[in-house]
């Protein structure tokens, strides 16, 4: 922590606004707020508490605590991610007037490519427009000098500031509840009281543990463990094998519930996900002959790289709030498997619509921002049980013929509905919920031309033997 | 930096959208900007112009009416497509989002009572 920056900023915000700290649970004028992390869920919540307050005539005081640099390489600015911005956030923000410029993105997505052991096609986004956004959280992988791309959470955050957020660098090593108003100390020893805290830390950070010591109902969320790399390999070079597709492994690998290559600007993000993913699963997928294709020829593992195996939230926090506390994004609920940063941008505007417009008492919390988490939580579990399909079809090559061969068949004519494809695009790419891509496949006609393909791939087994859409 | 450009480009006098088609979606520019015009009379008339960050095309996610102008890109554009049930499901989460639509929608409403006025005056 920089003591000048927080003793300038909090001890002048101390003496301008000491008065201001209410004892009431509506946020007023000059109402302290803290918030715990500057990752995207403490950046958006920072930048709609301040936007909506600003719309209903007051302003808060607003001090964002993050530890991390987002202008250096390497874990010092990262948060560790696939990076993928999914379709339906990029929309979202774009109607909220946040758009992405070509500064943060490195990759404008339009389509993905579907790798199985029994061949591989290419998906195109509905409308053939890039909607999704690959970009990196920080600014750059470790051996690189930085990249030319912005990292993303540095644009929130700034974002924020814009707003009107006070921005404080370093770590917050404590915390407690004094007269039931949060106080947060730093590396140092100063202290300062809230009359809110939003927790954003999300679920790599050890400072969740002070959660279980304060006298308040917290169960934080269940994790897993995953792994992430970035191989460099030049702008053109990832143009030219990975072009603007996400590249998505359906394996039959035990413990995998996703792997994934997504280009970015001169690197390229290698993403796994599932049951705790170990250095063997890893080297045993990134060495099949699906993966390598879509690399350069000679292609190998270099000695040295930038990875990381950060954790993911598979089960959400209970209950994610308390009086005058509340916890958004990954410490909170979040997405299973897929957007979380989306996740983060409704559960944090859920969050700042709560505290601008009603209070910051437990029950206001409980009102009118549990009810997103509730929603995303149910969700997750129409998404574990897809994913648990997912698993076993996966397991009989027949049925992996099958899903593949219809896609091929709906990609063949234009025309043709898109059932399987939009099935897989919106499964892969988090642009729909779970409860919406379960409805869609119980379609009769879903239904039908899958148990069609997969009867087709038994008589005619030969057909599929590495087909390439 | 151009692998990072988002949404659909469109090069100068490309029409975007075309007065009287029917429309599910609004438009978000992410770079550059598009004249409104609006046919009447045989003559194009000039309504408006829309910039980085502004959007057009809105009306169609709230009423089932076809498109009342035609929007033409004013040099190289680059928007990105808000589909209306996309929009929809978000806003029935959160209404809040649409505020800003809201607002714009005010500010054009307001700018459009002004001109009326004054050419009433005249
Ligand atoms: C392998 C993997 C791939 C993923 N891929 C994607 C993807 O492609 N797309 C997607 O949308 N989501 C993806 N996610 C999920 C996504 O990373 C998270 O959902 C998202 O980062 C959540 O944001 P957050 O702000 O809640 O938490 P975080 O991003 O973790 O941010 C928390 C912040 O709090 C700060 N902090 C913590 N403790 C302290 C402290 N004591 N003092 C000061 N600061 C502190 C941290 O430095 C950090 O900046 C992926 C996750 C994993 C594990």
């Amino acid at each position: 922590m920089k003591k000048d920056n927080f003793t300038e900023a909090f001890g002048k915000a101390d003496t301008d606004s000491e008065s201001a700290l209410t004892g009431g649970f509506e946020l007023t004028d000059g109402s302290r707020v803290a918030v715990l992390g500057g990752g995207p869920a403490g950046s958006f919540f920072s930048y709609f508490l301040l936007d909506i307050a600003g719309r209903v005539g007051f302003v808060p005081q607003v001090d964002i605590f993050e530890k991390r640099i987002f202008s250096k390489v390497g874990a010092v600015g990262c948060n560790m991610c696939g990076g993928i911005i999914s379709e339906s956030l990029v929309q979202t923000l774009a109607a909220e007037g946040i758009t992405l410029p070509p500064t943060i993105v490195e990759r404008g997505i339009d389509s993905y490519i579907l790798h199985m052991d029994v061949g591989s096609t290419r998906i195109d986004t509905p409308l053939q427009e890039k909607r999704i956004a690959a970009v990196h959280r920080g600014a750059g992988p470790k051996d690189s000098t930085g990249t030319r791309w912005g990292s993303f959470d540095g644009f929130l955050l700034d974002m924020a500031k814009a707003k009107g957020a006070n921005h404080l660098q370093g770590q917050v090593t404590d915390i407690s509840l004094v007269d039931g108003k949060p106080v947060l100390s730093v590396k140092g020893g100063e202290s300062k009281q809230y009359d809110l805290l939003a927790v954003c830390v999300g679920v790599n950070t050890p400072t969740l543990k002070h959660f279980a010591e304060l006298p308040i109902d917290y169960t934080p969320p269940k994790t897993s463990k995953t792994f992430i790399s970035e191989f460099y390999l030049g702008e053109e070079t990832v143009g030219k094998y990975l072009g603007s597709s996400m590249h998505v492994f359906l394996m039959n690998i035990p413990r995998v519930e996703f792997a994934a290559l997504i280009p970015k600007g001169d690197y390229v993000t290698f993403c796994m996900l599932g049951e705790d993913i170990d250095d063997d699963l890893v080297r045993r997928l990134l060495e099949t002959d699906q993966v390598k294709q879509c690399l350069p020829p000679g292609w190998e593992i270099p000695k040295v790289y930038c990875h990381c195996s950060p954790k993911i939230n598979v089960k959400g926090a209970h209950p994610p709030f308390a009086d005058r506390l509340v916890f958004i994004g990954d410490c909170g609920a979040t997405r299973l498997y897929k957007d979380g940063i989306g996740a983060a941008y409704r559960t944090a505007k859920a969050a700042a619509a709560t505290a601008a417009l009603h209070g910051v008492a437990a029950a206001d919390f409980r009102k009118h921002f549990m009810p997103v988490c509730t929603s995303i939580e149910r969700d997750n579990l129409i998404g574990k049980f897809i994913f648990g399909f997912n698993r076993r079809i996966n397991k009989l090559e027949q049925d992996r013929k099958g899903i593949l061969g219809m896609v091929l068949h709906e990609q063949e004519k234009p025309t043709r509905p898109k059932r399987m494809s939009m099935v897989m695009w919106d499964t892969f790419t988090g642009s729909a919920s779970y409860g919406d891509i379960l409805l869609r496949t119980m379609h009769p006609a879903f239904l039908f031309g899958l148990v069609r393909h997969i009867v087709s791939s038994f008589l005619n087994p030969k057909n599929f033997n590495g087909r390439k859409g | 930096m151009e692998s990072g450009n988002l949404g659909k480009a469109f090069n100068d006098g490309d029409v975007i959208i075309r007065q009287g088609d029917e429309g599910d979606c609004m438009y978000v520019i992410q770079s550059g900007a598009v004249e409104v015009v609006r046919h009447v009379d045989g003559k194009d008339v000039p309504i408006a112009t829309r910039s980085e960050g502004e959007f057009f095309g809105e009306m169609s996610i709230f009423e089932r009416e076809v498109r009342m102008a035609t929007v033409r890109a004013r040099g190289p554009v680059r928007v990105i497509t808000v589909d209306k049930k996309n929009l929809m499901k978000r806003i029935q989460e959160d209404p809040s989002l649409a505020f800003r639509l809201l607002q714009t929608m005010s500010q054009r409403l307001r700018e459009l009572s002004g001109e009326v006025a004054h050419r009433k005056s005249r």
